[in-house]
């Protein structure tokens, strides 16, 4: 089964990669409020079963592919 | 440098992408200790070590977060054994940030807030002298020591940072106003609660020498010789 983690900057996390992103889409003309970045993986995982998948996916995150300090995390598991 | 009294082993562990291993271990060892390079998947540390460095550098590219995988490195679990039993532990840099992640330090290092790789003498202030490792400085003193990174903007949230305030544990500071980073607090280097785990971004073993700009640099690493010859005292 595939699934995408997408990791964010915290909300009040400063995000100074965000800003110049934003900046520079204003600078293009683009009206826009906040933008921040932050990381997508994608995972294929051995198991089918959509509530093993969700919890290993979750161990994943809190070992290694966030800092809970500053990061949050979004699971997305492929649809059946 | 004229050191004496029995050479404590002091072991530099090398990840793949540490690039101041080779300087770590130099200014170390003319310090008066023995530092031996330890590769990351050894298991074990020497059996006779008294205090472990963990030097700067790059370790894996600096994938994912800085010092997010290299904490996971065979070699790892030994240092976190080692620092649990009371042993020292110092963090320079990509080292700060592998503590940092390992759970072994507070708080964590971010992108610079400029975006910019800074590279260049830092002027620091030393918080508290009565650690391990700034035992020969004094409480105040300025000293000058150079960064070299992208990623060394310290961050703890406001409660977090007010423990550590309350508790201490901030160690060294940018100077005002020359904070290169944007760490919070201007914090250059924080302590653990026990006071045996170190890490700074600036770089010590840079400084170790007049002729390399300051020697300043030699009072932090010059301690944690001291400490690590005390320790060794205190097994005998």
């Amino acid at each position: 089964m595939k699934a995408t983690v997408l990791v964010r900057p915290k909300p009040g996390i400063l995000d100074p990669q965000g800003q110049a992103v934003e900046s520079s889409l204003r600078h293009l003309g683009f009206e826009i409020g906040e933008a921040r970045v932050g990381k997508l993986v994608d995972v294929e995982l051995a198991t089918e079963d959509r509530a093993q998948a969700l919890a290993q996916l979750q161990q994943m995150c809190e070992q290694l592919l966030t800092n809970p300090l500053i990061e949050s995390y979004a699971i997305e598991l492929e649809q059946a | 440098m004229t050191e004496t009294g029995p050479r404590p082993t002091v072991p530099v562990i090398v990840f793949p992408g540490s690039n101041d291993d080779r300087d770590a271990q130099l200014a170390l060892e003319r310090l008066g200790a023995a530092s031996p390079r330890i590769w990351h998947t050894d298991e074990a540390l020497p059996a006779e070590t008294a205090a472990v460095v963990l030097p700067g550098g790059f370790s894996y590219g600096d994938y994912l977060r800085c010092g997010a995988i290299a904490r996971f490195s065979p070699v790892m679990r030994a240092v976190a054994d080692f620092a649990a039993g009371g042993g020292l532990v110092l963090g320079i840099c990509n080292g700060f940030q592998i503590l940092t992640e390992a759970g072994l330090l507070p708080g964590t290092l971010r992108p610079n807030e400029s975006l910019s790789f800074v590279c260049r003498d830092v002027p620091l202030t030393v918080e508290r002298p009565d650690t391990p490792f700034t035992s020969r400085c004094t409480t105040g003193q300025e000293l000058t020591i150079p960064v070299k990174h992208g990623d060394g903007c310290w961050f703890a949230d406001d409660e977090l940072l007010a423990q550590l305030e309350t508790s201490g544990q901030v160690v060294l500071r940018y100077a005002a106003g020359a904070n290169p980073n944007g760490a919070v607090d201007d914090v250059a280097g924080v302590v653990n609660a026990d006071d045996n785990v170190f890490g700074l971004m600036p770089h010590p073993e840079h400084a170790v020498d007049p002729l390399l700009g300051s020697a300043d640099g030699a009072l932090i690493l010059g301690s944690l010789v001291d400490a690590a010859r005390l320790s060794l005292a205190a097994a005998v």
